[in-house]
């Protein structure tokens, strides 16, 4: 991972392509009032052949136009509702997050440096590892007391197996030529756990937070969807943005899915950026190859 | 270079004997021997160098004087005591770096005293002498990934040094380094020998390297390794790198350890295959007749 800087022409080029994606959407979704024209006909007729009958383009036409859904921003910028939905999905995936790190981390180090506790755990952990978070919403729904808790479990179930099997990997793949010069230079275990093992597994541990972090985006907004939201803390709007997005959908209101669905891609944006340079700043001798 | 104040710390040279040592690997069944049978003595204050053909097994020997494996049969001792695991007066330079990569050149050689709790003012002082000798003073707040190979070999003997083992081991450290380089560090290294005329224990595959730096050169058979022949390097030092050209008595050695080497080599070469068997055969007909 090289270090990256926003600016210059990377921020020119992001700034582009958004804005070129930004266009196609627009005149793509705009298709119900322009494919009438006479000057598309010949289009109209080649989707016609291949048995698209309706009066916009396929797909991007049914989709509410860029403009429409700033405007629906706009209303809902001002909503304490809308704020709520984002503080309680940040809530969420950041304690969903932390307890997978503060317990993944630990663990995943305990079974990559002992070979009996590897043995123990080990199995237990590849036969839960491979049922998806989302299988676990019922079961967590019953097991919890609350509703909050069981969203919280299964955002760290999310995060749990990419970084524990991160942190696994990370410390096998340690090159044992380190182990035997820091033993032969009279290393303790302690020390070598310590000045070896930790930093050399760091920037596994880095990869598999940056990678149980989207994960646990999209096991929150999931989760909230199917449990209906239904915390008891904001009412209606304590549902978060996966709820937002599910009630725009009940309540009809598509600009307000898309504006849910960007709301989240910023989100996860902004947390998968805040790890990189958190990532960055604690394994400085990474980026300077 | 400006070195500063010189701190030199007390070296005791120590001296390491192999005695009758086998190593294999694998059960009975599918047993495979590495060493056989080898013995040889690492002399106190000299410089040995081992030299021998590529897979012969200098390797496991390294790692059964380090004290990383124990050998099946015979005994290792350093100054009369039988070696029993990895042990700071014993220090270990790898082919590949094994500098830390996440620690600066400065964390790097203070490493061993750091892990043993000796971060005394003189080593903090000898860390600085050792920091201008091997000319990274500069460089102390670098990574590894920022210096370049001979650097890094550099960072690595001051490593070992600090920790002023009784006897240096050196495993190809200067392979993979460009010709220049590589000469420049024999250069180097062998002046930092001659300084302190500790017990250095050298292997490599390259024999003007070989010649250039020892005082005593063994020479290793095929697999399983035993001692084929030593050979004193009776040359003066300082050394100068003209000298395994130009040299005749460099010259003499070098020949005869070459037909050694030579003779093991095919051994390696056609081990385990008819074709290469029945070439060397020819190979050695050919030049019996020239």
């Amino acid at each position: 991972m090289a270090g990256r800087k926003w600016g210059g022409t990377l921020l020119w080029r992001g700034v582009a392509s958004i804005t070129v994606f930004l266009v196609f959407w627009e005149i793509g979704s705009l298709s119900k009032v322009w494919l009438k024209w006479e000057t598309f006909a010949w289009l109209k007729e080649m989707l016609v052949s291949i048995g698209w009958t309706k009066n916009y383009l396929p797909w991007i036409g049914a989709v509410p136009a860029p403009t429409e859904v700033l405007l629906a921003w706009g209303k809902v910028i001002d909503d304490v509702g809308y704020w709520h939905s984002w503080y309680m999905s940040c809530l969420r995936v950041l304690g969903g997050f932390i307890a997978a790190m503060v317990i993944g981390i630990p663990f995943g180090l305990l079974l990559a440096v002992n070979r009996t506790a590897f043995g123990i755990g080990f199995p237990v952990f590849e036969v839960l590892r491979p049922i998806p978070p989302l299988a676990w919403v019922p079961a967590s729904i019953i097991f919890w007391p609350t509703q909050e808790l069981s969203i919280a479990f299964v955002t760290f179930l999310g995060a749990f197996y990419t970084i524990v099997i991160n942190v696994i990997g990370g410390a096998r793949s340690i090159d044992t030529r380190y182990f035997q010069a820091a033993q032969s230079m009279g290393s303790s275990s302690w020390d070598i756990f310590r000045r070896i093992i930790l930093p050399g597994t760091l920037p596994s541990i880095v990869v598999g937070s940056a990678v149980g972090m989207g994960i646990t985006w999209e096991v929150v907004v999931a989760a909230e969807m199917i449990s209906g939201g239904g915390s008891q803390i904001g009412g209606t709007s304590g549902g978060g943005l996966g709820f937002f997005i599910w009630n725009s959908y009940v309540g009809g209101s598509y600009e307000q899915i898309v504006v849910g669905m960007i709301s989240i891609g910023i989100a996860g944006f902004i947390s998968s950026e805040l790890l990189r340079t958190l990532g960055h700043r604690v394994t400085p001798w990474l980026r300077l190859r | 270079m400006n070195e500063g104040k010189v701190v030199k710390p007390k070296i005791e040279a120590g001296e390491i004997v192999v005695e009758n040592v086998d190593k294999f690997y694998g059960d009975h069944h599918f047993r495979k021997e590495v060493v056989k049978d080898c013995s040889f003595k690492i002399e106190r204050a000299k410089l040995t160098v081992m030299i021998g053909p590529s897979g012969c097994g200098k390797s496991t020997l390294i790692r059964l004087l380090a004290g990383f494996e124990k050998p099946s049969a015979g005994v290792i001792t350093i100054d009369g005591k039988p070696i029993d695991g990895p042990g700071r007066e014993r220090l270990v330079l790898f082919q590949e770096t094994a500098l830390f990569p996440w620690m600066t050149t400065y964390d790097n050689i203070l490493y061993g005293p750091r892990a043993r709790g000796e971060l005394t003012k003189e080593t903090l002082e000898l860390a600085e002498f050792l920091l201008s000798k091997v000319g990274l003073k500069e460089f102390r707040k670098k990574y590894p990934t920022q210096l370049s190979g001979g650097m890094q070999r550099r960072a690595e003997l001051a490593r070992a040094m600090i920790n002023n083992p009784r006897i240096m081991i050196l495993d190809e450290p200067f392979r993979g380094l460009d010709a220049m380089t590589k000469e420049l560090m024999w250069e180097y290294y062998s002046a930092l020998y001659e300084e302190n005329r500790r017990t250095n224990f050298f292997v490599t595959t390259d024999i003007d390297e070989a010649i250039f730096l020892a005082d005593r050169l063994l020479i290793m058979s095929n697999i399983p390794t035993q001692v084929r022949a030593v050979l004193e390097v009776d040359i003066p030092r300082p050394r100068k790198l003209t000298d395994i050209v130009e040299n005749d008595r460099a010259n003499e050695i070098k020949m005869q350890a070459l037909s050694i080497l030579h003779e093991e080599a095919m051994k390696s070469f056609s081990r385990g295959s008819k074709a290469a068997a029945d070439f060397v055969e020819a190979y050695s007909k050919r030049s019996a007749k020239a």
